[in-house]
């Protein structure tokens, strides 16, 4: 395996800056990469022709005595949810199959901008509808730790193209988790930042109050780096929030040498026992709380009584959203159009095309929206979830008068089975029980490798949260907890990842 | 156990424009009754006391400059309709026979 690969996008970016690797040599390593491992991973839908020229430009502009930003020359993969003028965008469902935007995703103008080289579009559950990518209308991707299991979802592409190598960053969605349970059941980082902290623009809508756009790394500085060019306001969305933030890779280099931790207050919901997570994930959560503990932290107990409702409203609200930001996939303007024989009327081509190009989970989910929604039930469903809303903020606004930060386990099992949860709605929805919180109430989080859970060897999430805007915070906190975690392993968690590009 | 009928997911099918097949009807009708079920303990909480919320953080008239930004051109608007003539999209009849 060539050493560049196995960079920080942070590491990668001083050596292109000293001029010691050109973004060519480090582009071609991760398109070789790609070619060696993805018959096994799967993680992308599309891999860029362009990636080398766009890397021969940035060479060119660094060579011309430009000064460019810190990871300028980086290779990045994007999330198919993302749209983009050179690379098809699809959103993981057969009914955009082949759709070519007029115009790029905020974030990847702006990751563009800042001299990173899109290296292809990575796989997903259908319009992000899922927890383990096997909703992808193209196939699931497989975990790198364990290609029979899943890579978490919906941004299970994203994570595994990041822990396979195959890139140093990746740019994820998150609705409910899709940034930090991939995370956590891969052994690398993602972070959701706070609602409107990153643009929104051109990143096909799934649940409009909950989506943000978020990083995938494999550590706290490279997600601190890659939200630094994504973030910000953005007049193409308004939800956009104005303020002016904070460098986060500064706040991760500043965190790291972990003075954060002493006298810091975490802490730890008492409504989200141990009991409800897998063996090894509760004792891995133990493990990282006990260390933060031996460096100064304290952790407090706090209540979150209504976060138990929180699952129950995040799926009244995701479909209602969903059910109407997916009425544009209508075969007139854009997509699928599939039409029954014999004159039929545009109604019957709609709905004759739904039928062909939505899968069944999201199926099931615009049902239930389209249910949650109807008149007599709105106020009952739809009305009451917004209402458990307002009681979960007011949780996080009590809580966060007690403490600095929230700790939890990011999701309740290690990675599972292809195929063990795909006939089970309800159980799939339940892996998404400790981040959905967070996007109800707009707060962001981020999930960092923990270590692995003792009965099966995988990787297991620690997940901090941080009151709206204190996006930084996380990046402290989040890069101490790691060097501390990462000087107890002798290593990055990722090393003990089985090797792969073998024949399968 | 909530309402979820056959006939009520034909129904919704019809609203979502979504053809669904029978096999796809009874399997949708035991899942989202299942669903349902336990998403209806929003109700258990949801008193008339607490406000609701619909965005997690609150804004309020969020407007831009009554300026011309950037626009699409004819050409991309029409790259990716399934069907189009004369600078337009192209659909089929609008009404049926009974119509």
């Amino acid at each position: 395996m060539s050493d560049i690969i196995r960079l920080t996008a942070a590491e990668l970016g001083e050596k292109l800056a000293a001029r010691e690797i050109s973004s060519v040599e480090a582009t071609q390593a991760h398109l070789d990469r790609i070619a060696a491992v993805e018959s096994d991973v799967r993680a992308f839908l599309h891999v860029n022709e362009n990636a080398l020229a766009a890397a021969g430009e940035i060479d060119a502009r660094r060579a011309a005595g430009e000064q460019l930003g810190p990871i300028a020359g980086v290779p990045l993969a994007v999330k198919d949810v993302l749209v983009t003028t050179d690379m098809p965008s699809t959103s993981g469902s057969k009914i955009l199959e082949g759709y070519m935007s007029p115009f790029d995703a905020t974030v990847v103008a702006r990751a563009r901008a800042a001299g990173l080289v899109p290296l292809g579009k990575t796989n997903m559950d259908e319009f992000a509808m899922g927890s383990s990518t096997e909703h992808s209308a193209f196939g699931p991707t497989r975990n790198p730790w364990d290609l029979d299991r899943i890579p978490g979802g919906s941004g299970g592409g994203s994570a595994a193209a990041v822990a396979a190598f195959e890139a140093p960053l990746a740019l994820g969605s998150d609705t409910g988790g899709s940034i930090r349970q991939p995370a956590h059941v891969t052994g690398t980082v993602g972070t959701k930042p706070t609602y409107g902290g990153v643009s929104r623009y051109g990143s096909i809508a799934l649940a409009s109050s909950l989506d943000q756009v978020g990083p995938v790394t494999r550590t706290v500085l490279d997600a601190g780096l890659l939200h630094d060019v994504i973030g910000g306001y953005d007049a193409n969305d308004s939800t956009s929030l104005r303020d002016e933030w904070p460098s986060f890779a500064a706040a991760a280099r500043e965190g790291a040498s972990g003075e954060v931790l002493k006298g810091l207050k975490v802490g730890v919901i008492k409504e989200l026992p141990d009991s409800g997570f897998q063996s090894g994930v509760a004792a891995s959560f133990r493990e990282s709380l006990a260390l933060m503990e031996a460096q100064g932290a304290e952790i407090v107990e706090i209540s979150a009584p209504h976060f138990e409702y929180g699952v129950a409203a995040y799926y009244l609200i995701l479909p209602a959203e969903a059910s109407s930001n997916l009425a544009k996939f209508d075969s007139v303007r854009f997509g699928l159009r599939v039409t029954p024989e014999g004159g039929a009327t545009v109604e019957d081509v709609m709905s004759a095309t739904r039928e062909a190009g939505f899968g069944p989970e999201v199926k099931r989910r615009i049902i239930l929206g389209t249910y949650a929604l109807s008149a007599g039930y709105y106020d009952a469903y739809y009305g009451s979830a917004q209402k458990v809303r307002t009681l979960i903020q007011r949780d996080f606004d009590q809580a966060f008068a007690q403490v600095d930060v929230i700790a939890t386990p990011t999701a309740p099992t290690t990675a599972f089975k292809l195929g063990e949860k795909i006939d089970d709605p309800l159980q799939m929805y339940l892996n998404d029980v400790s981040t959905i919180p967070a996007n109800l109430a707009g707060v962001p989080g981020i999930s960092i490798p923990a270590g692995l859970a003792d009965e099966d060897g995988l990787p297991v999430g620690f997940q901090f949260l941080a009151p709206a805007r204190e996006d930084a915070r996380l990046y402290r906190v989040g890069a101490a907890v790691e060097s501390v975690l990462v000087d107890s392993w002798g290593g990055p968690l990722l090393d003990r990842a089985p090797v792969l590009g073998g024949a399968r | 156990m909530s309402e979820i009928t056959p006939d009520l997911v034909r129904h919704l099918g019809v609203l979502a424009r979504i053809q669904l097949s029978d096999d796809e009807v009874t399997q949708l009708t035991g899942q989202l009754d299942a669903i349902v079920d336990n998403i209806a303990k929003v109700s258990e909480v949801a008193t008339p006391d607490v406000v609701a919320t619909s965005h997690p953080i609150a804004m309020s008239n969020v407007f831009r400059p009554d300026e011309v930004g950037q626009t699409l051109t004819h050409a991309q608007v029409l790259q990716n309709a399934p069907d189009s003539a004369d600078g337009r999209f192209r659909v089929t009849a609008i009404l049926g026979e009974e119509q």
